[in-house]
Order: structure tokens, then sequence, then C-alpha cells
């Protein structure tokens, strides 16, 4: 089919690859970075590899060693404990991803199969919630979050988003729409109820559609910073990007304290990339628009 | 069958709402509402609120800082959309054209798995005016506190962020054109380029014009790169973008009845973009059906 066009072809390969080179290399220095002694570093080292490869800044982020090593290494000393803000990411998102994905795929089917007075102007109120940006909400949540006192909780970091987003619902509910009736209404005729047509028959049915809403639901958010940042500021209930903040600050003051912000991006990467290796074909071909209407 | 189906599931319905009505009435109805009350009011967080009709919106017209705000958030998403659009079109196209590979794609998508955050952090370092690697490479002296230079950059550095995945959105929509039409297209002698404007791009004008609006929702709430850049501290005028506006009001300034009206005037302005945007999508159905 390309036979006639090679040069082009080259070309094509050549812009994808760069592109591919562009996308990875952050990364890569990213690494590089994090394994350099603070002192190289200042000194102007730019080999691709560094000249005395080290772990040292990765032990410190982690809390291995004491504070005069750690200042020693670059640091200021301040207490950080990068294992714990990963713990408290995986929490965050692992609890939001199970709960969330389960509620709303109850109320996607409750919205496209089972018959109700209200059930259309509901589901209407909840997708008109879309449009509303998330900061317009988040400002009175903190104010709730401030009154229930649940501030610096693992409760109040996830309440918000644990139970529903807008999203999760209209996306499930147009999936559950898509599937053939045929299934159902011979369960039916078998005497199955509502619940056990759900538990055992749809949700069966639907484990692509409702691992990729986890799987988004999982990424968004690891990703989170506002909301975590203003209700998990405390060092119990930091996740890891909270974490990455306060570590900033925290910086000695002659220059930001590279080698172990880097090294902290890194813990940051490492368990989303995980996921990406185990299920990134599911991931990669789950990510399309042509299904939504 | 019909007999079934006339079923009133009143009860089990709404027991299967539960979960859902509950997280939507208090994390999503209720503070929509108080979210409209804050803005009519003078609210410090430490006292009760008191009503003051109009005032917060009447200081808005007069905020220099708000219009700034407002203004350097559209070229961020001026930049921002069109740059990550165009490259996420071309790489779109041209894996369609070239491959199916499950690996490439993965890996084009690494960046948009990472915290934004991350991100920032990760760009400040590269873009380091004395140590940066960027700027050892360029040979040049650009930062994020270069203040020319700071929207685009931080522009760039979210696109880059985020071309994979819209690259990826598009290409899942060029899978959808059928294979005949290039095949007889290519047998015309139409060139690569062509077939490209006039098959691939035509058929995929719904699905692009969904990723437009989706794209530029998420645009307009640039926050985490800017919060992060400049080391914690606040951004220089030139990034002080509407959601840190916002942000820095409630929890800096403790002016949260103001920052609730700058809020209403970023729903109303998304609002108001997504209706247009929308009436575009339905106007450009694609030509497949």
């Amino acid at each position: 089919m390309f036979a006639n066009l090679r040069p082009g072809r080259v070309v094509a390969w050549i812009i994808l690859t760069t592109a591919l080179v562009l996308t990875i290399f952050p990364f890569y220095w990213m690494v590089r970075t994090a394994l350099t002694p603070a002192a190289d570093l200042y000194a102007g080292s730019t080999s691709l590899w560094p000249d005395h490869a080290t772990l040292i800044n990765f032990r410190r982020v982690l809390g291995l060693v004491d504070a005069a090593e750690a200042r020693a290494a670059g640091g200021s000393g301040a207490q950080i404990n990068f294992l714990r803000y990963t713990l408290n990411s995986m929490i965050y998102s692992g609890s939001i991803a199970l709960v969330q994905t389960f509620c709303c795929a109850m109320a996607g089917y409750a919205f496209a199969r089972l018959r109700f007075p209200g059930r259309d102007l509901a589901f209407g109120i909840i997708v008109a919630a879309l449009m509303v940006p998330p900061i317009f909400t988040l400002l009175p949540n903190f104010v709730l979050a401030k009154q229930l006192g649940v501030l610096n909780t693992i409760p109040g970091l996830v309440l918000p988003s644990l139970l529903m987003t807008p999203f999760a619902v209209f996306f499930l509910r147009q999936f559950f729409l898509s599937i053939p009736r045929e299934v159902e209404e011979a369960a039916l005729l078998e005497g199955v109820g509502p619940w056990g047509m759900f538990w055992r028959i749809v949700l069966p049915m639907s484990r692509g559609p409702l691992i990729t809403i986890g799987l988004t639901t999982i990424v968004w958010s690891w990703k989170d910073y506002l909301w975590p940042l203003l209700v998990g500021k405390g060092e119990e209930t930091r996740v890891l990007t909270v974490g990455l903040g306060v570590f900033l600050q925290q910086s000695p003051n002659r220059a930001p304290d590279w080698t172990g912000l880097m090294a902290g991006s890194v813990l940051s990467v490492i368990p989303v990339l995980l996921l990406l290796i185990f299920l990134g074909k599911r991931l990669v071909e789950s990510l399309n628009f042509s299904g939504l209407k | 069958m019909t007999v079934v189906r006339r079923r009133d599931d009143r009860r089990v319905g709404w027991l299967f709402l539960l979960p859902v009505i509950a997280g939507f009435q208090i994390f999503y109805a209720y503070p929509t509402v108080r979210g409209v009350w804050y803005s009519l009011t003078d609210y410090s967080l430490l006292n009760e609120p008191t009503f003051v009709g109009g005032d917060n919106y009447r200081k808005l017209i007069g905020d220099e800082q708000f219009w700034n705000a407002l203004k350097v958030t559209g070229y961020y998403v001026v930049v921002n959309i069109v740059s990550q659009t165009l490259l996420a079109l071309g790489l779109a196209a041209l894996m369609h054209r070239l491959t199916r590979s499950v690996v490439l794609r993965a890996a084009l998508l690494v960046p948009w798995l990472v915290p934004n955050v991350t991100i920032g952090l990760l760009w400040a370092w590269l873009l380091d005016p004395d140590l940066g690697f960027v700027n050892h490479l360029l040979g040049t002296t650009v930062s994020f506190n270069s203040p020319n230079w700071a929207m685009p950059l931080v522009a760039l550095v979210n696109s880059w962020a985020y071309t994979g995945y819209t690259a990826l959105l598009l290409y899942a929509g060029m899978l959808q054109v059928p294979q005949h039409l290039y095949e007889s297209a290519s047998i015309d002698g139409a060139s690569e380029v062509r077939m490209f404007r006039s098959i691939t791009l035509p058929l995929i004008r719904p699905i692009l014009a969904l990723v437009l609006v989706v794209s530029m929702i998420g645009s307009f709430q640039i926050f985490d790169t800017v919060a992060v850049v400049y080391g914690g501290k606040a951004p220089i005028p030139e990034t002080r973008v509407i959601y840190y506006y916002i942000y820095q009001q409630a929890f800096t300034y403790f002016h949260m009845g103001y920052a609730a009206a700058v809020a209403m005037v970023l729903v109303v302005v998304l609002g108001v973009l997504t209706f247009v945007q929308l009436r575009m999508l339905r106007a450009s159905r694609s030509d497949l059906t």
C-alpha cells in the first residue's frame, strides 16, 4: 500500500520516534537526577549517566537516614516520609475507585433499566452537575469538612468523591443502555429479582467498562492535588502530591533540593507505571470517546 | 415481555440510587447552593457569613487582578488547546496509518498518568535557568520566571503532558473510519495528505469536537502546575490563573465570599463556552452516517 511512499514513510517514522523520545526523555532525566549526589549536580554535571550514582536521595526521602546525613546530602533535614505518602495515595485512590465504581454502577443500572417515577429527572440533575467546575463546590466542601471536624483525616479526604462523580454515573448508564436486553429478559422469566440481576448477571457482563472507569478514577485521584492540599496537609494524611509540595517548600534556602525532589517524583511515578505495565493494553484500549453520546 | 416491562421498580430503584443520591446531595447539590449564597456574603471562614447583596460582584468589576487572571487563563487555554490538539491530531494520524502497536501507545500515555505536581516539578527542574538540562542543551536561560515566556511555557508543559492522551482519543476515533475508503483513495492515486484532509478529518469531526470541549473545560482548571513551579510561592502575575486567584482569595486572604463570586463567573464562562461548543458539535455530525 505504501510501496510508492517509502521516503514519506521513513519521515513519518522519524517523527513518531522523535515524539516518543520527547515523551520519555524527561522521565529519564528525572531518574538520572534522583541518582546523582547533590554536590555533583551543583557542580554542573550534565552527563547522561551520573558519575557517582547513589541511592542516598531515595533513602532520605523515604525517611531512612537521620537529619544530619540528610542535610549533608543536600536536604533540609526536616522530617519527610514518602513511604507513608505513597501508602496514603494508594488508600486515597484505591478506596475512591472501588467504592465509587460500585455505587455508580448501581445507580447507572437503575437509570438504565429500572422504571420508576422521577428517574429521568434525577438523572438529568446529576448530568447537569457535570457543568459545575470543581472549584465551585470545593470552597463550600472545605467549609463542610471543617464544620464536621474531619480536616486532616482520611474520611475527610475521600468523602467528597467516595460515593459518586456525575461522570461515572453518566458513563456507566450509557454502557448499561448499550447491552442487549435478551439475557436479562430470560433471567426475569426465571424469577430473578433486580438485585440478583444486577449482582449475578449484569456486573459480570460489564467487567470491561467497570475496569475502565475504575482505572480512570485511580489515575485521576492519584493526580489530585488541590483538595488533598486543603484537607490533608497534616503529616499523617499527606498524599504524594501534597508531600512533594511540602517537601518543595522545605527546600534549604539557596535553591530547591532538586535531587531529593526528583527522587520523590520518581516515587510518585512508579505505582502508576506498574499499573500501565500490568494493565496497559486494557487502559490504552479503554481510552475511547466513540461510544459516548 | 411487555407485562414484565410495565413493573414499577419504585422502591428498589431508589434503593439502588441511595448511595449516589446521598453523595450528590451532600457534596454536589448542597455545596452548589452554599457557593451561590457565599458569593452574596462577606465571609472570612472565621465569622458567620453576612449578606451583602451584589457587593462582591460590584467589587469584581473594578478588580484588575481578577481581569488579569481571566486574561492570562484565556491566553493559557488558547496556547494549550491549539498546540495540544494539532500535535495530537498529527500523532494520531501517523499512528493510524503506520502501526497498531500497543507498546507505542502505552509509552505515549505515560505523562498522562503522572500527577501534574510531578510534571510541574520536573519541568521547573529541566528549565532551571542555571542547571536545567533543557537550558543547557539549547544554550538558553528561560524559566517560569521570565515574564514573556512563563505562560507559553506553562501551556507547552501541559500540552506535553496531555498530547499523548489526546492523540489516543483521536486515534480511537480514526479506527472507526472504514479501511476501504483509504484503499479506494489510494488506488485513485490520492496522497496521504489528501486522504487525511478528505477522509480522516471530516469523518472524525464529532469526536474531535467532543475532545475539544472536554479538554477546554479541563484546561480552564489549570492550577497544580503554577502552584508548584514557583517553589511553593505564589505565581508571578503573568501566570496567576483564575483557579489560583480563587484559591488565593479563599485560603490566603480568607475572602471566602469574594472567592465564591469569582468562581461563579468561572461557572458562567464555562457554561457559555460549553453551550457554544456543543451547538457546533451538533452542527457537525459525522459524514459517515
